[in-house]
């Protein structure tokens, strides 16, 4: 039987992180995908990153991952998000150019060794033994291999609505016409009796740039110089361009209020939910009555595309309706729609149905990472990729999976989050979600996964050699800075006001106080003068969040403490005396791997933490002691 | 058949021994299947049901049952209630078909802890259970049920929702600021934090009030040996508790004994007496007393009035007694005199104490009052954790959301409540997010 370590369905987002990830782990790799030329197709807004996503990004690329590079390649406008913030809370962002951007992916994924691309529709999954072994396609012919990665975005059953209209698709082409959906896959995840729902996203309409008047609207250009999402790229050297600005009106709101009956989700003709941080205007309009006006961005969709994405309006009222509201905004009374706003359904798989590892847990070999899992966004969809290629490779290997924890990654809390809590709403990241956020800053991404990536084998040696110079010098610098010290009387000859009490600071310590920066700190030490820029932002984040930091260090003790008491995959809960029924069928269904993990589900309580734990030791111990016997 | 998985329990739910009717509960997966098997049959759900109780061929009893099913009974499990005749022959007989059906009996307190588990009853709540079954007077009882009913809970809630508010608009500046959600918001939400701050800190100064009412009030008796200290708390419970001899340094050690006074609960202490002394075991007995007086509510200072006049033996009393006024050498001095020999006095002594006691402890019908430890360590760390968050940098609210997040822990771990969720849903509620 000729087949790959591994296939992975669908060239997505995830899809291509995905086999980029497999393949570098050495796995033989074959991408199975509609159409190449859609491989790295943004369906929605032309940017990446942002507050949360961002951080996604960093770690992606830290974990040597494409999207960091591939948004580098195709930026055109970069913004550091919440730049005047403390550095755990900065996002980088970035517009794309999309074909720059699909030809910056499909280009990488053709640079690595290992991974083949085949154009075809996957349309069932080939099972032996209950496990999955390969896949069927659509024109009939059968490939095999070790796992399967499953990434099929919003494809599953996919339905389009625009006003009363209704188009079983995948998404809508850039161009004209549709995607077909995915109807087969979404049948057999059914026949294999996952748990599965519906969710919705929408899109606003894309406007003819040539029809906007962009004299009369207020512009926002971009950072200069741009910062880079890749700690490989030295400099972004794409074309910067600005967006502009706009309003919706009380004219616009009284038209979409007049016509929200049209609207499918008002209707009732659509029921799934929909992400509450993506509303779409109709939506913004109703829920938040006494706003007299919402913001729009209006966001080139490339360089050499007068394509128009109206950051702001998504929207899936009926086109009559959209080209009226667009009418009551300023700047564009006289835009012409290209591709009208619309609203999609789509199936996805409850992901309490996996593990940590993405491994749908009843269909062994068959991996699930993207939308497909209740999540949105490129960014969350790639970092899923990433891990689901990461670990199908493994599996074929006979290796164990690696799974990051919360206190690791923005990684780690996502995919903790999705397989023990579930989603009710399309799952996005926020840096609330992570309650380590001091401690998962998108600066220091690679010094938090760079290494384990090495030890995983999917790090490239440019970035290999990059890390540890990085790292040497980071060293050296820490060092110094905790060895020069001065006493209070020498600090304030030097003009620095610290208390009197006779205790020597470090010039660390003194990066921390307010006054000093690490300039300062080089006119009372010049050896200090030669440290490169992303050195000296790392010592005055180092200084300035120490104490919140220490403390964060305790509690991430105390958590992993919690995360290293390994519950057994074929735990029998109704032997766990005083369990209720409740908690006994949550943990049943969910099967957490660590008792950490169980504690994070909603509705297990302390005491029955105590109960599990107790139950898994009197267990163990009988376990000894008829081994003994 | 009810399952022999030992999850469902049953106990006693009335007073213990004899009385006119017992009232046995029932909660688990097993609480049906027994009314099937015992009464035949599932009557109305919370509808009180005549039935005769069978197990096998015996009878039982004819009795009133009751069927609650989950989620909504006492416990959030099925639960079934049997309203017995109250001999003890008839219980014994349902506990042995119980048990015969796979059930036993439960633990202390497990009602209460599965109700907790449910999320059918907050801790506070739980723990004013306890607190009704303890109560030893009508004030401690009044205090109980007041918790019972939910004050605090509503309190500490309320305080939690505010946070949740705060921090929501904090983590909205961080998360959403490129969607316009603006300083402005930051502003708001430390000005949030420094009412809560005002809230907690009014509510931590209470002079012990709830935690003296459930726990006792915690009356020291101080002074030199010899001055009647033994006497004086054997005068006030009545009885020859504490040993009386002219022998100067008889009581070594700390003797604390119940008292009601006035309808408060009163922990009376009696202690070594207060002097220098080269013996080790004196001397321990001293640091002991001198300690009880530090922790305790009220200090009494009894002196001997035929004694030449000393300082205050290093404590600071709230109350000063002059002992032995049947006695030639008597002399009179500022404060309340008596004798506990002739006891004259002793009356007014009592009802001094009385009035010291609920002037201090009365609730007066203003906010709900702390009322354990447990809940004022929680509620420190609290408002330290705000203080905290306020001297973060304007133009930093992580540092902000961080001690906001802790205190917020703090918090919940008094009702038993924290959840990530929350804080996205005050999020979305309030601000319109999203391009
Ligand atoms: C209308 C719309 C609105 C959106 N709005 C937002 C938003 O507002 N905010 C946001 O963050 N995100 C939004 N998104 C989501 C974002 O586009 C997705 O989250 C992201 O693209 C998901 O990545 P993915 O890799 O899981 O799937 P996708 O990017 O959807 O890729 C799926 C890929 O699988 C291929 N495929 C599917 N089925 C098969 C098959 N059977 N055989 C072979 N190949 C197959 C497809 O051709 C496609 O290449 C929106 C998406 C859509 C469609
Ligand atoms: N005459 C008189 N003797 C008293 C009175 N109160 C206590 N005594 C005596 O004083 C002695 C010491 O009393 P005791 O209660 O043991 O004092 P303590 O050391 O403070 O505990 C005993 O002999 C008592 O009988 C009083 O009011 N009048
Ligand atoms: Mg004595």
């Amino acid at each position: 039987m000729s087949g790959y370590d591994v296939i992975v369905i669908g060239g997505g987002h995830a899809g291509c992180e995905a086999t980029a990830a497999s393949a570098r782990a050495g796995a033989r790799t074959l991408l199975v995908t509609h159409k190449f030329e859609t491989l790295g197709e943004m369906s929605c807004n032309p940017a990446i990153g942002g507050v949360g996503k961002g951080h996604l990004v960093r770690e992606i690329d830290a974990l040597d991952g494409l999207m960091g590079r591939v948004a580098d390649a195709a930026g055109i406008q970069f913004r550091l998000l919440n730049r005047r913030k403390g550095p755990a809370v900065r996002g980088p962002r970035a517009q794309a150019d999309r074909a720059l951007y699909r030809a910056a992916m499909q280009a990488a994924l053709g640079a690595i060794a290992n991974l083949e691309i085949r154009e075809a529709a996957a349309e069932d999954l080939i099972l032996k033994d209950g496990r999955v072994v390969g896949v069927r396609t659509a024109d009939g012919g059968e490939i095999f291999s070790a796992a399967v990665v499953l990434t099929t975005g919003t494809f599953l059953n996919g339905l389009i609505h625009i006003g009363e209209t209704k188009i079983p698709a995948g998404r809508m082409k850039v161009t004209d016409g549709v995607d077909a959906p995915s109807l087969g896959l979404s049948k057999t995840l059914y026949g294999f009796g996952l748990p599965m729902g519906r969710l919705k996203t929408g899109t606003p309409p894309r406007l003819d740039g040539r029809t906007i008047d962009w004299a009369s609207l207020e512009s926002q250009a971009g950072d200069d110089p741009p910062l880079p999402f890749s700690f490989l790229t030295k400099a972004i050297t794409t074309p910067q361009i600005a967006c502009a600005i706009t309003r919706t009106t009380l004219q616009t709101h009284a038209i979409i209020r007049a016509n929200l009956h049209r609207a499918p989700m008002y209707s009732g003709q659509i029921a799934s939910p929909g992400p509450r941080y993506c509303p779409s205007i109709e939506d913004k309009v109703s829920r938040f009555a006494d706003r007299e006006s919402h913001q729009i961005f209006l966001e080139p969709e490339g360089l050499n595309d007068d394509t128009i994405y109206p950051n702001g309006i998504s929207t899936s009222l009926p086109q009559d309706v959209q080209l009226a509201l667009l009418a009551t905004i300023p700047g564009l009374e006289k835009a012409v729609i290209r591709r009208p706003g619309y609203a999609i359904e789509y199936d996805y798989v409850d992901p309490r149905a996996l593990t940590p590892a993405l491994e749908v847990r009843n269909v062994p070999g068959l991996y699930l990472a993207g939308q497909i899992n209740g999540t949105t966004g490129y960014e969350e969809a790639a970092a899923q990729g990433l891990i689901a290629g990461l670990n199908a490779a493994r599996a074929a290997g006979g290796g164990v999976p690696i799974i990051l924890d919360r206190a690791q990654a923005y990684i780690g809390v996502m995919i903790d989050d999705l397989v023990t809590k579930g989603v009710s709403e399309p799952y996005r990241m926020f840096t609330s979600r992570a309650e380590y956020r001091l401690t998962l800053r998108a600066d220091n991404a690679d010094q938090r996964l760079t290494r384990l990536g090495e030890e995983a084998g999917i790090v490239g040696q440019a970035r290999r050699e990059a890390f540890k110079d990085k790292l040497d010098r980071l060293n050296v610098s820490r060092e110094t800075v905790t060895a020069l010290t001065l006493t209070p009387s020498q600090a304030a000859k030097q003009g620095l006001t610290i208390r009197q009490d006779g205790a020597r600071r470090t010039a660390l310590d003194l990066l921390s106080l307010p006054q000093v920066d690490f300039a300062r700190l080089a006119q009372i030490w010049p050896e200090l003068s030669g440290f490169a820029p992303e050195i000296v932002e790392q010592l005055e984040i180092d200084a300035q969040y120490a104490g919140y930091l220490d403390r964060q260090d305790a509690d991430i003790l105390a958590f992993r403490r919690d995360e290293s008491r390994a519950l057994p995959p074929d735990l029998e809960y109704g032997a766990v005396v005083g369990l209720s029924n409740e908690v006994r069928q949550k943990l049943e269904a969910i099967r957490p791997v660590t008792l950490g993990q169980a504690g994070r589900i909603e509705g297990v309580t302390s005491a029955a933490l105590t109960l599990v734990l107790a139950h898994v030791k009197g267990r163990a111990r009988s376990r000894n002691e008829s081994k003994r016997a | 058949m009810a399952a022999k998985d030992g999850q469902t329990i049953y106990a006693l739910a009335s007073a213990p021994g004899r009385s006119g009717v017992a009232v046995v509960r029932v909660s688990g997966p097993g609480a049906g299947p027994a009314l099937t098997a015992l009464a035949g049959g599932l009557p109305k759900p919370r509808a009180a049901t005549l039935r005769t109780l069978r197990h096998g061929k015996v009878d039982i009893d004819r009795a009133l049952v009751l069927w609650f099913p989950a989620p909504h009974s006492f416990t959030g499990e099925d639960v079934a209630e049997f309203h017995l005749h109250g001999g003890r022959a008839v219980r014994e007989s349902l506990f042995a078909a119980l048990a015969d059906l796979g059930q036993r009996p439960a633990e202390p307190g497990e009602f209460s802890r599965r109700a907790v588990e449910h999320g059918r009853l907050d801790l506070t709540r739980a723990e004013a259970i306890a607190d009704l079954v303890d109560a030893e007077t009508p004030a401690q009882l009044r205090q109980a049920l007041r918790q019972y009913d939910g004050a605090l809970a509503e309190l500490y809630e309320g305080w939690r929702a505010a946070l949740i508010g705060a921090l929501g608009r904090a983590e909205a500046a961080i998360d959403f600021s490129d969607d316009g959600v603006g300083e402005a918001e930051f502003a708001g939400a430390r000005a949030q934090a420094a009412s809560i701050i005002d809230a907690l800190q009014k509510h931590l100064d209470d002079a012990r009030r709830g935690e003296a009412l459930r726990e006792g009030f915690r009356l020291a008796i101080v002074g030199a040996p010899n001055a009647g200290k033994s006497s004086l708390i054997n005068a006030l419970v009545q009885r020859e508790a504490a040993i009386v001899s002219e022998v100067p340094g008889t009581t070594r050690d700390v003797i604390e004994l119940r008292l009601n006074l006035g309808g408060y609960l009163v922990h009376v202490a009696d202690t070594a007496g207060l002097r220098q002394t080269s013996d080790a075991v004196e001397a321990e007995g001293v640091r002991r007393a001198l300690a009880q007086a530090q922790a305790s509510d009220l200090v009494l200072l009894l002196r001997d009035g035929t004694a030449p006049y000393t300082d205050h033996l290093g404590v600071t009393p709230d109350l000063i007694v002059w002992n032995k006024n049947d006695l030639p050498g008597f002399q009179k001095r500022d404060g309340l005199s008596l004798s506990l020999k002739s006891g004259e006095g002793l009356a007014q002594l009592i009802e001094t104490l009385t009035a010291t006691v609920s002037e201090r402890l009365e609730t007066k019908g203003e906010a709900p009052v702390l009322t354990r430890p447990r809940h004022r360590e929680a509620l420190k760390q609290a408002l330290d954790c705000l203080r905290h968050a306020l001297s973060a940098p304007q133009d930093q609210p992580e540092l902000f959301a961080e001690d906001l997040r802790l205190a917020l822990r703090a918090i919940g771990r008094i009702t038993g409540r924290v959840d990530v969720e929350e804080l996205l849903d005050a999020v979305f509620r309030d601000f319109c997010i999203g391009k």
